[in-house]
């Protein structure tokens, strides 16, 4: 187990790794295109050379790198050409508005969908079931942007019960939140769900249930000690990767509410050419991704014994 | 059935491949959702087809604008879904959207599939470094994600119609490699391979030739409901300002163009969204379906 954990371990950190040189391969190649996105389209020859000279670009490739990697690790980001500001200052509080978001969309995302999976799951075929896989597909075949706009057009146009945008400029407003939330867990709750579905229906195909039925136990003892026990595995993994979805879902939410989120930040970073805030916002991104995926899997492994002991 | 192929099989594997499509399909019809989605996606081809025939207006036209929907047109006509900010007809660009995500979806997921197979093929077949090697440089593009990808290669590589294809390919190819792959290994221990190998057959003839072909059935599935994938990326791209180039239609542009309106025009922006969510759950319904005839038998 120890072992499975440092080699886990050592592959997240080996992918984090490759991942950086890509970066550093993709956006400081060339030294040229670096002065001018810092500086400028309209800065001087003279300008670049002595702005390239004084930040360490004629050192040789790998070992800028080396450097860059290195006050990287250290927190260090450089700074933003668009904010003015270190890259540090705008990062965390973004990414802090977005944990934000992440949080209430997994508190209703996960009881939502684990109870209607679970339901669906219990008796394979019902109305229910049905009812439920139809919702679940039809939900997660509306992009967020779409359901955005038709939820937007429902609470805000008709009815306007709530704001159209979450910029949040005159302090922390629940009811700004309501739609980006509401938007992520539309889009996200039906896959989980049917994953949960799955696994709960192959549970109960299961001869010790068969054998718990049999042996006249009550029907509700069967499903809560027998059945969720084996059947909520798999979807603790969903769930788990569901984290690397949610990291794409909230740029496109955050840019329709104009939240003022991480996502919405590595978009704003991406379209102004902003190096050094994209270099970070994409590392960040990537060690979300797959420290989510790490965790997945460790706990897969602890949750079921068959792997544990083995 | 099995009677009916062998007698089929002198006209050639066209022949028996169009009878085995034609088996599919008539269990297809026993599966509601698979047919929902037949009819969606049957929906947007024909309209597709027929656009420059029944399109009202030329869709880069301004005629009017700020149209309400089913207003009539001074000089003939009726704007049935409005007019958008610049006075275009907004049903005539849906129409004429239609085309363009027809045409680049399929294409993309064509692309991104040819590439996949064929690291998925050589992965499982190969095995060993080859193996190593490809699966590693899968797992660090699926690490990202996904769309985190599309906004760092298209910014890097510039928004176009061919660079959304090279894009898609980029980020899906190795979440398809990785399914060839895990078929291909079970595949590769099979009788059939054993024999063609004892013939003699060159490896790409037995990985192309024998295995790939009995791989098919959860790769269609897999490739039905990437289609659905591939039209929320370009509707996504579109959206964020990184797709296709305006002014010609797009249904993720028109949204974005007409976003800021949103709040006093919802019109503008609902109608394009109705047609991408059909399209999307049209491809969604008919992998549930094919899903379901695939357990079946």
């Amino acid at each position: 187990m120890v072992l499975f954990i440092f080699r886990r371990l050592g592959a997240m950190v080996l992918t984090m790794l490759v991942v950086s040189v890509m970066l550093f391969l993709l956006l400081e190649l060339t030294p040229g295109n670096v002065a001018t996105k810092v500086l400028g389209p309209y800065s001087s020859e003279e300008q670049r050379n002595l702005w390239l000279e004084a930040n360490g670009y004629f050192e040789p490739l790998w070992y800028r790198y080396v450097t860059w990697l290195g006050s990287f690790v250290t927190g260090d980001f450089g700074e933003s050409i668009r904010f003015k500001v270190p890259v540090a200052d705008v990062l965390w509080p973004r990414l802090w508005n977005t944990a934000i978001l992440g949080f209430w969309t997994f508190a209703l995302m996960i009881p939502l969908s684990l109870v209607l999976g679970v339901l669906a799951g219990m008796r394979e075929g019902s109305k229910l079931d049905r009812s439920i896989s139809v919702t679940s597909i039809v939900t997660t075949s509306i992009p967020e942007f779409a359901s955005a706009v038709f939820l937007t057009a429902i609470f805000v146009f008709w009815l306007g019960w709530l704001p159209g945008t979450s910029t949040m400029t005159s302090g922390f407003d629940w009811r700004q939140l309501v739609l980006p939330v509401m938007v992520l867990v539309l889009y996200d709750f039906g896959y989980v769900a049917r994953m949960t579905r799955a696994s709960m229906a192959e549970v109960m195909t299961a001869p010790y249930i068969r054998t718990a039925v049999l042996k006249g136990l009550p029907y509700r003892r069967v499903i809560m000690r027998h059945a969720l026990r084996n059947a909520l595995i798999a979807p603790f993994t969903v769930i788990t990767l569901q984290i690397n979805w949610l990291l794409s879902g909230v740029i496109v939410v955050e840019f329709f509410f104009a939240y003022k989120g991480f996502g919405a930040l590595l978009l704003e970073a991406s379209l102004n050419q902003d190096i050094f805030l994209i270099e970070a916002c994409a590392m960040v991104a990537v060690f979300v991704a797959t420290a989510t995926q790490t965790i997945a899997d460790l706990g897969y492994t602890y949750l079921n014994p068959r792997i544990r002991f083995s | 059935m099995t009677d009916l192929a062998k007698t089929m099989r002198p006209a050639g594997t066209a022949g028996v491949a169009f009878m085995r499509g034609l088996r599919s399909f008539a269990l297809l019809r026993e599966s509601g959702a698979g047919m929902v989605g037949v009819g969606l996606i049957s929906f947007w081809v024909i309209i597709a087809i027929l656009t420059p025939l029944i399109a009202p207006f030329d869709p880069n036209a301004t005629l009017q604008p700020f149209a309400k929907p089913g207003t009539a047109y001074a000089q003939g006509g009726t704007f049935w879904l409005g007019t958008d900010q610049l006075g275009r007809d907004i049903l005539s660009r849906i129409m004429w959207g239609s085309r363009t995500v027809l045409f680049y979806a399929p294409v993309a997921t064509a692309s991104a599939y040819l590439v996949g197979i064929l690291m998925g093929l050589a992965a499982g077949y190969y095995r060993g470094r080859a193996d190593t090697v490809l699966s590693f440089v899968a797992n660090v593009i699926l690490s990202f994600p996904v769309l985190v990808l599309y906004i760092l290669v298209i910014t890097t590589i510039g928004a176009s119609g061919i660079n959304i294809v090279i894009a898609i390919t980029f980020a899906s190819a190795p979440g398809i490699m990785r399914i060839v792959r895990g078929l291909v290994l079970d595949l590769r221990n099979r009788d059939y391979v054993a024999a063609a190998q004892t013939r003699g057959e060159s490896s790409w003839y037995i990985m192309l030739v024998e295995i790939l072909p009995n791989a098919r059935g959860p790769l269609i599935v897999d490739a039905c409901l990437r289609l659905g994938y591939v039209i929320i990326t370009i509707g996504v791209l579109g959206f964020l300002g990184l797709g296709l180039p305006p002014p010609d239609p797009d249904w993720g542009g028109m949204i974005n163009e007409a976003r800021p309106l949103a709040l006093a025009f919802p019109y503008m922006t609902v109608f394009p969204c109705i047609a991408i969510s059909s399209l999307i759950l049209g491809f969604n319904m008919l992998a549930d379906g094919l899903r379901e005839i695939s357990l079946r038998d």
